[in-house]
């Protein structure tokens, strides 16, 4: 059997799922759920990268480095974000993030 | 079956099982070799697929750079982590429900097609064809350069910005450490830099 497009399409959406599924179970774990969001993003670059060379288009490569690039970004930002409340709080436990709650 | 699809089956299965671990594994350093192995198998199928330089890209950013990262941050907080993990088991009825929801969403967009991709082929920049002699990151440099030089600048802004944020976050000055003062050195005069004392003889300062 030939592997065609909607292979890594059926790839890829589990790779989305299995994201969705850990931000919604690791509820209180600012970590894991960061590291769930990298999940659906590499999916989404899947995605990309797969209809990208299925049509021979380019540009879905292209746009697949820019959201690796913010990827990256929504990383380290995040993680020092954490680090810093970290040390404010003593805790990174997500139901302890209510300090701007009026 | 063919080497490619034994190979595409082989990183397929890896990375969604490795996807699976580093949501429901226990200890979070664990998540993140797991998500290191989700990562590099990704990157196979990147090259299966024919795109070269993204899963160099992927190797080098995500495993080489966010990976770590998230790797010192995991070490680093000293986090009792089974008491982020309490009510696991609560959560995990809705978020199955979800999930299947989700991926039944997901399973009916690909059954059911509206769109011959093949319609996309017009007036796009074309991959390269094994016989072009031109490799992946050479036309993915064509285009990234040419048609789309601007969206590549922004994306540096966006590096710099997201570094710049980093570095203002996460220094801080401690109380009570020397430092160098460059303003502070320059604007030293004679005045303020010497102190002439008058000393008697046979007396002392």
């Amino acid at each position: 059997m030939e592997i065609g497009l909607s292979h890594y399409l059926t790839v890829a959406a589990m790779l989305f799922t299995l994201g969705v599924f850990g931000i919604f179970v690791n509820r209180k774990n600012v970590i894991v759920i960061l590291m769930s969001v990298e999940l659906i993003l590499l999916a989404v670059n899947v995605n990309l990268v797969a209809f990208s060379t299925s049509a021979g288009d380019l540009v879905g490569q292209i746009f697949a480095l820019l959201i690796l690039t913010v990827a990256a970004a929504e990383a380290a930002i995040g993680l020092a974000i954490l680090v810093v409340f970290y040390r404010n709080r003593g805790s990174i436990a997500v139901e302890d993030i209510n300090v701007m709650k009026g | 079956m063919n080497a490619a699809a034994a190979f595409f089956y082989l990183f397929a299965g890896v990375t969604v099982a490795s996807a699976f671990m580093v949501v429901a594994s226990r200890n979070p350093v664990h998540s993140v070799l797991f998500l290191i192995l989700a990562f590099v198998n990704a990157a196979g199928l990147f090259l299966l697929m024919g795109a070269e330089f993204l899963a160099m890209i992927l190797v080098v950013v995500y495993v080489g750079a966010v990976a770590v990262l998230f790797l010192f941050v995991v070490m680093m907080l000293d986090v009792d982590f089974a008491q982020l993990r309490q009510g696991f088991l609560n959560y995990l009825p809705l978020g199955a429900l979800l999930a299947i929801v989700f991926f039944i969403e997901l399973a009916l967009v690909l059954t059911t097609r509206f769109v011959d991709p093949k319609a996309f082929k017009a007036a796009a920049p074309a991959a390269p064809k094994p016989d072009m002699l031109v490799t992946n990151t050479e036309a993915l440099g064509r285009v990234l350069y040419t048609d789309y030089v601007f969206f590549f600048q922004v994306s540096g802004l966006v590096l710099l910005v997201a570094m710049i944020g980093a570095i203002v976050l996460t220094l801080r000055h401690k109380a009570g450490v020397k430092r160098q003062d460059i303003a502070e050195q320059v604007a030293r005069t004679k005045a303020t830099a010497m102190e002439v004392k008058k000393v008697p003889s046979r007396q002392g300062v």
